[in-house]
């Protein structure tokens, strides 16, 4: 039996690596600012507004509640942006073919996309929570897990953002699945509220909510209260991650809408 | 010479039904120049895109410098560099930037002494900060061909490398592509200019219908298929072929001024013997006229030949 080697092209996943970052650095209005921008003002509207007519949630002053909630929604909206468009731009343009041709595994591949992808979120993630502590007092009460929560939930959603752009054949599509389901999850999933505040029957609708359980898990992280078990959140992270990578490994191995 | 690339029975049919290759057996030999001839959509690019790992073959292997591209893709892949057909590079990004990506890729660390030599063999050193979308359609050519040739590879694929470029840097190219085979680089071009193989290619292929229809070396070829074709002018009008001219399947034209007869081009006396036997009867010559059939001839000649449905 010949013996088993690891190969690990170092060299490759550092190169789609740097010039997926480079990217946004070129880009660096939309990559950073526009979020910023879009997410000072969420605080203006709900925080300053509308927070200073609200009481507390959960013992939280309504400005500090709604933070973990517009950092997972930038984090979300990134990530599937930036994974997305990421794999799909080679595949419109066609420069695929030197990825396809190249000497790096499939594993490499995605570790280099949605690395890439996951990093700058994260960054951007970092970067709302410093702007959130000019309008709010912020306290975080599990700052490792929230790290944590963090960077697994910028993971999962770079996956799942890879695999909408291996999927879509257009444009239209790929904003099809972002603009049409996890825009409206994200809003419905606690963002602005806690779902304790709904009807009984709306609160049970939207435990069928994937993003309740990633918004309450990162809530949990800063303020120690959460909408669901955060042994739930933990769970529903973990499992939204092995399944992107399944069917991410299902793509790579069947070719589905990448090689002929 | 050995062999770099191995094709063992490789074909391949698409979910739709398309047959695009019929099953084919085609060896490289190691530093040579091979060039694959065929019309649209006979199966050119189809095949590269296999051996460059872009298509999944339905059936065969691919063996190349002795490793398999399925099993052993990464050593594979590693010594193959390929130029595609079209222009497809990142306009945002410079010159220097996407050939070091793609040294990279291939799983090469930076060596900026070799990119910086790259570019200038190819006369990019100008450009090499420029942003691609601001560069022409030839040096976006050169470009692509640094980019495949950043990490050092041992065999080179050139899918049509000339379309849409002018005379003066096709001409160029060739040159490269030359300089490229002296280094020791296996080259395999596609192209639809059949002067571009007759002027550089070792050994010709030539592909219809998803089929290899024949492998064979340039010269070979010329002198199996090729056809040279003598005129002559009479001074005064014959009635008939002589008698004494019977063996030489001579055609009497226009209205009895003109001799024609048809040689195979590996023939190398049939001329000067044809020539010797007119004089001998006296028949007086006023001039002569010599064709000989190009490659170009005898490609369409052969794709047409054995599938007439080809001819549009």
């Amino acid at each position: 039996m010949s013996p088993v080697r690891f190969e690990f092209n170092g060299h490759g996943v550092w190169a789609i690596y740097k010039f997926e970052v480079a990217r946004a650095l070129r880009t660096l209005v939309q990559s950073l600012v526009t979020p910023v921008i879009t997410t000072s003002l969420y605080f203006v509207v709900f925080g300053a507004a509308i927070g200073s007519r609200m009481t507390a949630v959960s013992g939280v002053s309504y400005g500090a509640f709604i933070v973990p909630g517009l950092i997972m929604l930038a984090l979300f909206t990134e990530s599937l942006a930036n994974a997305s468009f990421g794999i799909f731009f080679p595949k419109f343009t066609g420069t695929i073919y030197e990825v396809l041709s190249a000497p790096i595994s499939y594993i490499e591949i995605v570790i280099a996309y949605v690395g890439a992808a996951a990093s700058k979120s994260v960054a951007l993630g970092i970067v709302i929570l410093l702007t959130a502590s000019l309008f709010v007092p912020l306290r975080i009460v599990h700052p490792l897990l929230m790290a944590a929560f963090l960077v697994l939930t910028a993971v999962n959603f770079s996956l799942f953002g890879f695999v909408l752009g291996l999927w879509a054949k257009g444009w239209e599509q790929l904003q099809l699945i972002p603009t049409l389901v996890v825009t409206p999850l994200t809003f419905l999933g606690g963002a602005f509220y806690s779902i304790d505040m709904l009807p009984p029957a709306w609160r049970a609708f939207s435990l069928f909510n994937p993003v309740v359980y990633l918004i309450s898990g990162f809530r949990w992280c800063f303020y120690g209260k959460a909408d669901v078990n955060i042994y739930l959140s933990f769970g529903m992270t973990a499992g939204c991650f092995v399944a992107c990578l399944a069917v991410i490994g299902w793509i790579f191995k069947t070719g589905y809408r990448l090689k002929n | 010479m050995p062999s770099i690339i191995s094709i063992q029975n490789v074909s391949k049919s698409y979910a739709s039904g398309v047959r695009a290759l019929e099953p084919i057996d085609l060896e490289i030999r190691k530093g040579e120049i091979f060039a694959l001839l065929g019309p649209n959509g006979a199966g050119k690019t189809t095949l590269i895109n296999i051996v460059c790992g872009i298509v999944t073959a339905s059936s065969g292997r691919v063996i190349a410098d002795g490793h398999d591209i399925v099993r052993d893709y990464r050593a594979a892949r590693t010594r193959i560099g390929l130029v595609p057909q079209e222009l497809t590079t990142d306009s945002f990004e410079t010159v220097w930037a996407t050939v070091s990506f793609s040294r990279g890729l291939f799983g090469r660390a930076p060596n900026p002494d070799y990119v910086t030599g790259l570019l200038r063999d190819l006369s990019l050193s100008a450009k090499r900060d420029s942003s691609i979308m601001d560069l022409s359609g030839g040096m976006k050519r050169r470009v692509m061909i640094a980019k495949a040739l950043s990490h050092e590879p041992d065999i080179l694929f050139l899918d049509e490398p000339t379309a849409g470029v002018d005379v003066e840097l096709r001409r160029d190219m060739w040159n490269l592509v030359r300089g490229l085979r002296e280094r020791g680089v296996t080259i395999i071009l596609t192209t639809h200019y059949i002067e571009e193989a007759e002027e550089m290619a070792d050994r010709v292929g030539v592909i219809n219908k998803g089929s290899l229809v024949l492998v064979e070396e340039k010269a070979a070829l010329m002198r199996k298929f090729g056809k040279k074709h003598l005129t002559l002018h009479l001074q005064s009008p014959l009635t008939r072929v002589p008698a004494e001219l019977a063996a030489w399947r001579l055609e009497l034209k226009d209205q009895g001024l003109s001799l024609e007869c048809t040689f195979d081009g590996g023939s190398d006396v049939g001329i000067p013997l044809l020539l010797h036997e007119v004089s001998e009867l006296s028949i007086p010559i006023k001039d002569l006229e010599t064709h000989q059939s190009s490659l170009e001839d005898i490609f369409v000649s052969l794709v047409s030949e054995r599938v007439p449905s080809v001819r549009s």
